[in-house]
């Protein structure tokens, strides 16, 4: 008899656990918007979402937040995506040349630029840009295939020019990981673990709490920024809605709140 | 509930409602195996050779190995004697070391790795006692072996606490008779009889250790030849270059398989 109070015991927890689904039944029905949005989106694609979800009542945004690469990937295997928002332009043409994007409807909605990031009270006691090749310094910085990696080692390239050709070389050589998206590498030097990264300027307005070295124009990557809607998705008109939201002036204010520039 | 005993018994014997049982079984089976199916399907092309040696996954391949072995050796000298204590003594708070042997094989590996390194890094609360004297663990290759005895070594001891638990007493007690002491004892009674149950254990902890993915990749980062073993080359590659992770997912499978099938062997023999 015990067994079967344990067995009406679980069929009432698992009625219970469906109960919210039926109630949404009585309300306007809720449709998602599924965007997949590069992992240095995180925060201001999050607080964008509250505002459009706010002001479009029925619509819920999912967002997939990840190394641009990985989210390229994920769809290329058919992972269910409405919006495509991009940290490079590589694997947007990517998408558009497996016709998962159409021609021309991809279009440049911010810019973002590199600087250096140090845990505060900096264990490396990095002074200036050149200290990135000091040897011994921890430096975890993103994976080559991961736009902020990309553009974290063309940079370096253009510092081989005042700081002596084999400075890329030195500052590799400090390398001791190489992680799978922006997020992950701001993560490591907010614990300490690392002395230093390169990564967007955006993640260091997100993360208050570190030091930064800033980059000179003229050795800095300025990274364009794309977002499309996809070929196949179900919901193209909730898609060029949220998008229409992010280049209108309060998704770019929302933008550059959080530390990226309008698009040029 | 009777009547429902009887219902279900009378199923038992009705020859031809044997499809309740195979039909659940083979959709269960069909998932375990459908997906590797996959993976050799769409691993067998022209480049399969070309990504199953090119420079990356061999340098995987090299530290997975390595580090594994490492593991494995740790495990076999730390974890046999623990198992024989856990087997054959009796102590106070017994049942809580069990447990705490046992929780990582069902901790996440990404609670153990955030855990690692919350205790290890160079701002863990360890981290600065190993400043001192001038140890670094995070982002090497001791890590990798760290996160992997972590997440690996219970199997091991678990496997050879039942193995030593299995050796009858009265043996233990002849020994004792005769004179041995408690090394001659281990060494030359529980040892050889509980060889079996060591060495598949051991081989477990070996497979587990070379699949180990979660831990070590928050403790030990990813750079090639130094903390990248092969499940991480998988989980990159798969953003990269989907023929390399694919002719590596086809290798440790292959390994695997052998792995399991030589364990199996063991405990076959064992029974008879």
């Amino acid at each position: 008899m015990k067994r079967f109070q344990y067995l009406s015991l679980f069929f009432i927890l698992l009625c219970a656990s469906c109960a919210p689904a039926v109630t949404t039944t009585t309300a306007p029905k809720l449709r998602t918007l599924n965007v997949f949005a590069a992992a240095s989106l995180t925060d201001a694609f999050t607080e964008i979402g509250e505002f459009f979800e706010a002001a479009n009542p029925g619509i819920a945004v999912t967002f997939n937040f990840a190394g641009s690469q990985a989210l390229r990937t994920q769809i290329e295997e058919g992972a269910p995506a409405d919006i495509f928002a991009s940290a490079n332009q590589k694997e947007m043409d990517t998408l558009i040349t497996g016709a998962f994007i159409a021609q021309d409807v991809s279009q440049f909605f911010l810019t973002n630029k590199l600087v250096v990031i140090l845990p505060a009270d900096n264990p490396g006691a990095l002074q200036k840009l050149e200290d990135l090749a000091k040897p011994g310094i921890k430096l975890v910085i993103a994976a080559d295939e991961v736009p902020v990696g990309r553009y974290a080692r063309q940079a370096l390239d253009q510092m081989n020019g005042p700081f002596g050709s084999n400075f890329k070389d030195k500052v590799l050589a400090n390398v001791v990981s190489n992680e799978d998206n922006v997020k992950q590498v701001v993560a490591k030097v907010q614990l300490g673990e690392a002395d230093a990264s390169i990564v967007y300027t955006s993640d260091a307005v997100a993360a208050p709490d570190l030091k930064t070295i800033e980059i000179p124009a003229e050795l800095n990557m300025i990274a364009n920024y794309p977002i499309a809607p996809l070929a196949n998705s179900a919901n193209a008109d909730l898609a060029a809605t949220f998008i229409d939201y992010v280049l209108s002036s309060a998704g770019q204010a929302i933008l550059q709140k959080w530390g990226f520039a309008p698009a040029r | 509930m009777k009547k429902v005993k009887q219902f279900f018994s009378q199923f038992l014997h009705d020859g031809h409602l044997t499809w309740l049982f195979i039909l659940p079984g083979a959709l269960l089976l069909a998932l375990f195996v459908l997906p590797l199916f996959a993976v050799f399907l769409r691993a067998s092309d022209v480049n399969f050779f070309r990504n199953a040696f090119s420079a990356q996954a061999f340098k995987a391949l090299q530290l997975s190995l390595l580090t594994s072995s490492v593991t494995t050796m740790i495990t076999i000298l730390l974890g046999t004697p623990f198992a024989y204590i856990l087997a054959r003594w009796s102590f106070r708070f017994k049942s809580w070391v069990e447990l705490f042997v046992d929780l990582p094989i069902v901790l996440p590996p990404s609670v153990a790795g955030l855990a690692l390194l919350i205790a290890f890094g160079r701002r863990g609360l360890f981290g600065s006692v190993l400043s001192v004297f001038g140890i670094s663990l995070p982002f090497t290759g001791a890590a990798v072996v760290l996160a992997q005895t972590f997440v690996a070594a219970p199997l091991y001891v678990r496997s050879a606490r039942i193995g030593f638990a299995h050796v009858e007493k009265q043996l233990e007690e002849a020994a004792r008779v005769e004179g041995a002491n408690q090394w001659q004892l281990f060494y030359e009674v529980m040892f050889p009889l509980a060889g079996r149950a060591l060495f598949s254990g051991a081989i477990l902890t070996w497979t587990r250790a070379l699949g180990e993915f979660g831990a070590t990749i928050l403790f030990a980062g990813n750079l090639e030849g130094v903390t990248q073993t092969m499940p991480m080359a998988i989980y990159l590659g798969f953003e990269r270059n989907l023929g390399i992770a694919l002719a590596l997912s086809v290798v440790l499978v292959i390994v695997s398989v052998f792995l399991l099938m030589l364990t199996r062997r063991l405990e076959k023999q064992g029974q008879d």
